[in-house]
């Protein structure tokens, strides 16, 4: 659904993104991971034919972002870094306005806007002016915006950034909600929780270009090494050392009741090492993998880049 | 059609209504509509009772139409704070890009936001010349001829629109209101010394001429719409840093159409040179055209400004040549540098007066210039002079001088026809650089040294030749 071919962005000297490719299937979230200035939403400018490409090209939705940018535009939904409300209109004027942007007729305008509104807990604001919005209500409000003509694709750039927990609990929901209704969604963050949470490909990108890619279980394991397993033991080890561990598993470390294994294959391993554990008669309570954040495997992957950057210099 | 038309008028109407919101809009435009109407009605009415009282009629006769002028284009003059607002306005606050992200076209959105910037302003205009007419007629003031009126609408319609269209071109250049408000001044003092100029010609009480303003106004109008739909685009509204200036890259910008990637000056000599003269061959005839123009109505004016010419002057032509030759010495360079100068100054005017109006009044010094040289040739024929005379005094130097002036005419009209040009892929300023440094390119390898040589011929040579006449 979201497709790109080595997409370049030069302006003038500087090279804002360059050579990415992303393959973003139907009904998949791809993340976009990176500090600012790292080209995120010069992608995105590029993606909803605002940006011409410099180089290579990118199909959404089938259409070729720059020789059919029409098209792109009517089934893409964007969430912008800046909202873009108008103070002195309401929530209804502003939403009957971008219907007819798109195409919907006032009345479909505002039948649509009125069930937004009411997902988004924005129902009761409706006739309040925008300039009147907390940080919040304004983001959802361009988030309704941005679903109001049931675009298939969805481009989102920091979605939750300004939200009170719940407002974010609510538009996360949205999200998967919309994922299960086979939309495709490309969503930039810095929530690195939210990014766990709803990623189903991560792409970690720095300085113009993706140096990381994968599903955020196979970039923990490339970037932060085997899944770790902890033991917890109903009693003391009593000096007891791990000998004859199965193939694959290493111990990482152990206190006084309880033991950490690397596991290079889990699902082939684990059970030889439970089995393993019991025949020494060691009493465990609770066998359990260490939880690893996105977040370590991100920074990881910075510091990666960063030494490897050092020492081209 | 109306179906590609309704996106720009859905923006048209959230701009207005955000308008009829705004306070700061609506007092002052409610006053320049309902008030001042008022005020200029009274003045008219005072003016009028005062001069008529010294038998100055002509001037209340002319003072009604000039304050109708004047009480319509108050109200429009906030069309360019709207355009600027609208434009540069939405850019700054960041909230033009969710509309760069709907389906619509570049052209829709400029057309919707022009309408927005101009129907309100347009219309108080046009209500508050209807209450100064409605107040004259009520005062029992003459009201002044239908065509007169006429012209005073055409002229505050084009003018409203010329205003907007040249806040478009500002607004490209410009990432905030504020540098918007700074560059707004290359709109309000050409407006202002038109003002001044249509003032002018009202006051002469030469109605025809404004005809020719309406018509100038509008070509250049369209011309500045042209522009402003070609730097209207999303890549340029969102994907540029403008506001910093950047002197690197404006020499490097400069330096590479001055050189034209010339490496040394013999190249940019028998390169270079010839190459932008190529380029500029469309320019170069229209102005060869109005040089030649020129000369047909300075030829056609003859009968209407016949001056006798002494015969007894003529004959002592000779004796003040010879003066002339005492003073201007062959060594001398004083007298060369004088014409030279001159001829310079002239052409430059030329060139500022092109920058601000996309060459059009450009061509202006050089039709004024030929026309003399046609109404000098016309009236020393008519006086029965052979045209040998004319040929002594002016061809010598003239054969250098008018194709210099031909050439940086055609200069000035190539650089109009750049900006006018939609060149997606450049900036305004960009362009404008561009086209500058080719004027430069044109001014300092043809046209300044071509200036030099007639400065010399004329100096030096014409009074002699002419001198071998008159003996």
């Amino acid at each position: 659904m979201i497709l790109a071919e080595d997409l370049t962005k030069h302006f003038d000297d500087f090279v804002a993104v360059n050579g990415i490719s992303l393959d973003v299937p139907t009904g998949r979230v791809m993340v976009v991971l990176g500090p600012n200035g790292a080209g995120k939403t010069t992608t995105v400018r590029m993606l909803t034919s605002i940006l011409t490409p410099t180089r290579g090209r990118a199909l959404v939705a089938g259409f070729d972002v720059v020789r059919q940018a029409h098209e792109v535009r009517r089934v893409v939904g964007v969430l912008t870094e800046h909202h873009g409300l108008y103070g002195r209109m309401n929530a209804h004027e502003y939403l009957e306005f971008y219907g007819n942007l798109y195409g919907l007729s006032s009345r479909e305008a505002r039948r649509r806007s009125d069930a937004l509104l009411e997902q988004f807990g924005l129902a009761s604001a409706g006739k309040k002016r925008l300039g009147e919005y907390s940080k919040g209500m304004r983001q959802k409000l361009a988030l309704v915006r941005a679903l109001l003509h049931e675009p298939p694709v969805l481009l989102l750039d920091e979605p939750t950034s300004a939200m009170d927990p719940e407002s974010a609990r609510m538009v996360r929901d949205a999200i998967h909600t919309l994922r299960s209704s086979e939309r495709t969604i490309l969503l930039c963050t810095h929530n690195l929780l939210e990014a766990e949470e709803l990623a189903d490909q991560v792409a970690i990108i720095r300085a113009g270009r993706i140096i990381r890619t994968g599903t955020p279980e196979n970039l923990k394991r490339e970037l932060l090494g085997a899944p770790e397993f902890e033991a917890r033991l109903g009693s003391s080890l009593n000096g007891w050392t791990p000998d004859g561990l199965p193939e694959g598993v290493h111990l990482t470390g152990q206190g006084e009741n309880w033991l950490r294994f690397g596991v290079e294959a889990p699902d082939a391993a684990n059970p030889r090492l439970l089995r393993r554990l019991l025949e020494e008669r060691l009493a465990v309570v609770a066998f359990s993998e260490v939880p690893r954040s996105l977040e370590q495997a991100y920074l990881e992957a910075v510091a990666q880049e960063n030494r490897q950057e050092a020492a081209r210099v | 059609m109306f179906k590609r038309l309704y996106p720009a008028l859905v923006i048209t109407r959230r701009e207005v209504r955000d308008q009829l919101r705004d306070w700061r809009i609506i007092f002052p435009v409610l006053g320049l509509t309902v008030f001042f109407p008022f005020l200029m009605n009274f003045t008219a009415q005072q003016m009028l009772g005062f001069v008529n009282r010294y038998g100055a009629t002509i001037i209340g006769e002319r003072l009604v139409p000039f304050l109708l002028m004047i009480v319509g284009f108050f109200p429009i003059s906030v069309s360019l704070v709207i355009a600027l607002e609208t434009f540069v306005g939405e850019k700054e606050r960041g909230s033009i890009e969710p509309l760069l992200n709907t389906p619509l076209e570049d052209w829709q959105l400029y057309l919707g936001k022009l309408l927005a910037a101009t129907i309100p302003p347009l219309l108080s205009s046009f209500l508050g010349m209807s209450v100064y007419l409605a107040g004259l007629v009520i005062g029992g003031v003459p009201l002044p001829p239908l065509q007169v009126l006429f012209q005073i609408f055409s002229l505050t319609v084009v003018q409203a629109v010329m205003m907007v269209a040249g806040a478009v071109v500002v607004s490209s250049q410009a990432t905030s209101v504020r540098s918007a408000n700074l560059l707004s001044s290359f709109i309000i003092i050409p407006v202002a010394l038109l003002i001044q100029g249509e003032s002018v010609v009202m006051f002469w009480g030469d109605y025809t001429t404004l005809w020719w303003a309406v018509g100038g106004l509008l070509v250049l109008t369209v011309l500045l719409v042209r522009v402003g739909t070609a730097h209207f685009q999303r890549e340029e509204l969102l994907g540029r840093e403008i506001d910093v200036l950047n002197v690197k890259w404006m020499w490097r910008v400069f330096r590479r159409e001055f050189t034209g990637g010339a490496a040394h000056f013999g190249m940019w000599l028998t390169r270079s040179l010839p190459r932008a003269l190529r380029d500029m061959r469309v320019g170069i005839w229209v102005a060869a055209g109005l040089a030649v123009a020129g000369v047909a109505i300075g030829l056609s004016i003859v009968p209407r400004f016949f001056l006798t010419l002494n015969v007894a002057d003529m004959d002592q032509m000779g004796g003040r040549l010879q003066d002339l030759l005492d003073l201007w010495s062959l060594a001398g360079a004083a007298p060369v540098m004088a014409i030279f100068w001159q001829n310079m100054r002239v052409l430059l005017l030329a060139s500022v007066v092109g920058a601000f109006t996309l060459g059009i009044l450009g061509v202006l010094p050089l039709m004024a210039s030929t026309a003399a040289v046609g109404y000098l040739y016309g009236l020393l024929v008519s006086n029965g002079f052979p045209p040998l005379t004319f040929v002594m005094l002016i061809l010598p130097h003239a054969v250098l001088e008018i194709p210099a002036a031909v050439l940086a005419t055609a200069a000035v009209i190539h650089a109009g026809a750049r900006l006018a040009t939609p060149d997606s892929s450049k900036t305004v300023g960009e362009v404008g650089l561009a086209a500058f440094a080719n004027w430069c390119k044109i001014m300092v390898g043809v046209v300044i040294p071509l200036l030099i040589i007639a400065a010399g011929i004329e100096s030096w040579l014409t009074p002699r030749l002419a001198l071998l006449f008159f003996r």
